[in-house]
């Protein structure tokens, strides 16, 4: 598809704004209805839930980025898996706690390698071949953690837990990580590569940019960084379980999209990311508050993922 | 003659079918006790909602998209089916027509703005699972006596999954490959720009693709309550992963409108018998999605060979 006329578009000059006007509109509300109470509280726990969102949704908006078909459906997988590891290696010692998180971090460099020799050596659609070995990796999730009930380390578990007056220390870290990641899209060789090669990935190969060497180091990173937050969400939710990466797909996607990132590649922005998680959190808060049944926190979380990608608009059609 | 079985067309064409007999084969090596009307039946019965939720996933595929909704969307029609359809069956209809008509205005929508199926529909995978979560909060329901009786079909001699899955391939392989209209369908995804410019419209192809997507996912809702009588929201979910892989495992492209129908049925019965050979292998259950994982990468990576060979012959 033509990337190139992708990119024009009507809306503002940072597409990120909106997500975060939107957090602030539903937080409005939600703080409203409540008559002021548990302000302070929505954002604490906005804070740290969408922490775990935002180091999934930045691998994300890298592989989305190097063009169209272009996605990670394995990240749920990729976070039971290194979920499982790390808690079975660390076993609840501290002692452990750097093994663990260096062999589940492994995994997860493991998976990316095997991601991308997929799309390389068979040569099919990164979708499906996310979607092949995103079977393996949750069948040997299923099959290593079989009855896993270990705590996870006091030190993970209180570090990803731990708040400074309400702000989860986590989640600074992970802004930290935010801004990295910033630096690297937007002033890096590699970064620049990304974006290149997602606006037209033949005019970067002609430039002399090695594309493959990018996108294998894209998979990498995405799996990478799904093998940190199946780590992190194990020492913050008490103990790794085998299906909870499962909201992770919808979610990593849905903050790329909703964060101002064009699905039709070449286009990125890290700040949207948070912007998008605070939102969808806040927005589900607000659900709750308003006293909406499971049901209708479902269809209206769908309809507003659905709402965006519409106004947003795609590739502009061919001509 | 072997010039032309080694010819990479006919091989890549055979592929689907090869590999659903070298897995039977296998399953009646190691059991040959499978090998009767009853454990074909018993293993097979599932594969039916399945072909029929490949169908609707091919649908989609045919025009360059990808549903990644399709298994809550069965969930949801297997929801209506086993509620309303029972106790007030005009109403039931209706809802399943509106899943119909919400499909094919998804389609409408995403040839309008020029959208990313793939979001489009991951979005819509909530909606459903919601509604399905409205009209169906717990586990539970029956399904209407004439669609238990449609699925507990027993016909002397062959087993049922066997022809409904011959009935399915061949109305669809009638409907897309044989038909004038068919060529059009495949050509909006082969050549979008072709077939607009020959006067047809694009929005139609779209909508008639999605609507017949949405039609296979109600018949697989169906299909599937027929057999456990009751319905879950959460029924099918795994659906949507099975539909992409048995689409892809019966020679499926997954852009250029290049889709095979009785492959994809084959691809599900495939899909469905790796559950039994692995039980016959005493393999532990933890392992089925991995198998079926490995078949998919096995199989691709045959057909990557075919390719390669084409390309160098």
């Amino acid at each position: 598809m033509n990337t190139m006329m992708a990119s024009l578009k009507n809306l503002p000059q940072k597409p990120w704004i909106w997500s975060y006007l939107g957090v602030i509109l539903v937080w409005l509300a939600t703080v409203s209805f409540t008559g002021g109470l548990g302000g302070g509280a929505v954002i604490t726990a906005a804070l740290s839930f969408a922490t775990f969102t935002v180091i999934v949704g930045i691998g994300q908006m890298f592989v989305i980025t190097t063009g169209p078909g272009n996605v990670d459906l394995s990240i749920p997988a990729n976070i039971a898996l290194s979920g499982a590891v790390a808690t079975k290696i660390m076993d609840g010692s501290n002692e452990m706690l750097l093994v663990g998180f260096l062999v589940a971090m492994g995994c997860g460099l493991g998976v990316g390698i095997f991601n991308y020799s997929l799309i390389r050596i068979l040569r099919i659609p990164p979708i499906i071949a996310t979607l092949s070995s995103s079977f393996l990796v949750l069948s040997t999730a299923i099959a290593y953690g079989r009855g896993l009930k270990i705590k996870p380390p006091a030190m993970l578990a209180d570090f990803t837990t731990l708040q400074v007056f309400g702000i989860p220390v986590l989640a600074v870290v992970i802004v930290g990580l935010a801004i990295v990641m910033s630096v690297v899209l937007n002033r890096t060789c590699y970064g620049r590569s990304v974006l290149a090669i997602g606006q037209n990935m033949r005019a970067a190969w002609l430039a002399g940019i090695n594309v493959e060497r990018v996108r294998f180091a894209t998979y990498v990173l995405s799996a990478v960084l799904a093998a940190l937050c199946g780590i992190l969400l194990s020492g913050f939710s008490g103990g790794a379980s085998l299906n909870m990466g499962e909201e992770y797909l919808l979610a990593s996607i849905a903050v790329v999209v909703i964060g101002g990132t064009s699905v039709a590649g070449g286009k990125a922005n890290v700040p949207g990311i948070w912007g998008a998680a605070l939102f969808m959190f806040m927005l589900v808060t607000m659900l709750n508050t308003f006293g909406a049944s499971a049901g209708i926190r479902l269809i209206m979380t769908g309809l507003i993922i659905v709402a965006v990608i519409t106004i947003a608009g795609g590739d502009k059609p061919q001509r | 003659m072997l010039r032309y079985l080694t010819n990479p067309k006919f091989l890549r064409s055979a592929l689907p079918a090869a590999s659903l007999v070298v897995l039977l084969a296998a399953i009646f090596y190691i059991q040959p006790r499978a090998m009767s009307q009853f454990g074909m039946n018993l293993m097979l019965q599932y594969a039916v909602p399945i072909a029929l939720a490949t169908v609707a996933q091919m649908c989609i595929i045919t025009v360059n998209d990808l549903d990644l909704s399709i298994g809550p969307f069965v969930g949801l029609t297997a929801c209506i089916g086993a509620t309303l359809l029972t106790t007030n069956p005009l109403l039931g209809v209706l809802a399943l027509a509106a899943c119909i008509a919400a499909y094919a205005a998804l389609g409408a929508l995403i040839y309008w703005r020029n959208l990313p199926s793939i979001v489009v529909t991951l979005g819509m995978s909530f909606v459903w699972l919601g509604i399905a979560v409205l009209v169906l909060p717990t586990p539970g329901g029956t399904a209407p006596g004439w669609v238990k009786a449609i699925m507990g079909l027993k016909v002397p001699g062959v087993p049922f999954p066997i022809i409904a899955a011959a009935v399915i391939a061949l109305v669809v392989h009638f409907a897309l490959m044989r038909s004038s209209y068919g060529v059009v369908l495949r050509g909006a995804g082969g050549n979008p720009k072709a077939i607009g410019r020959a006067g047809w419209s694009l929005l139609k192809t779209k909508m008639i693709m999605f609507a017949a997507a949405g039609f296979f996912g109600v018949l697989a809702g169906l299909s599937l309550i027929g057999l456990t009588s009751a319905a879950d929201a959460h029924i099918a979910d795994r659906y949507t992963l099975y539909s992409i892989a048995a689409v892809i495992l019966g020679g499926g492209e997954f852009v250029g409108g290049r889709v095979s129908p009785t492959g994809a049925v084959l691809g599900a019965l495939t899909l469905t018998l790796t559950g039994s050979f692995l039980i016959f292998l005493k393999i532990s259950p933890d392992w089925q999605v991995g198998a079926q994982g490995g078949i998919l990468i096995l199989v691709l990576a045959l057909r990557a060979l075919i390719n390669r060979r084409e390309a160098s012959a």
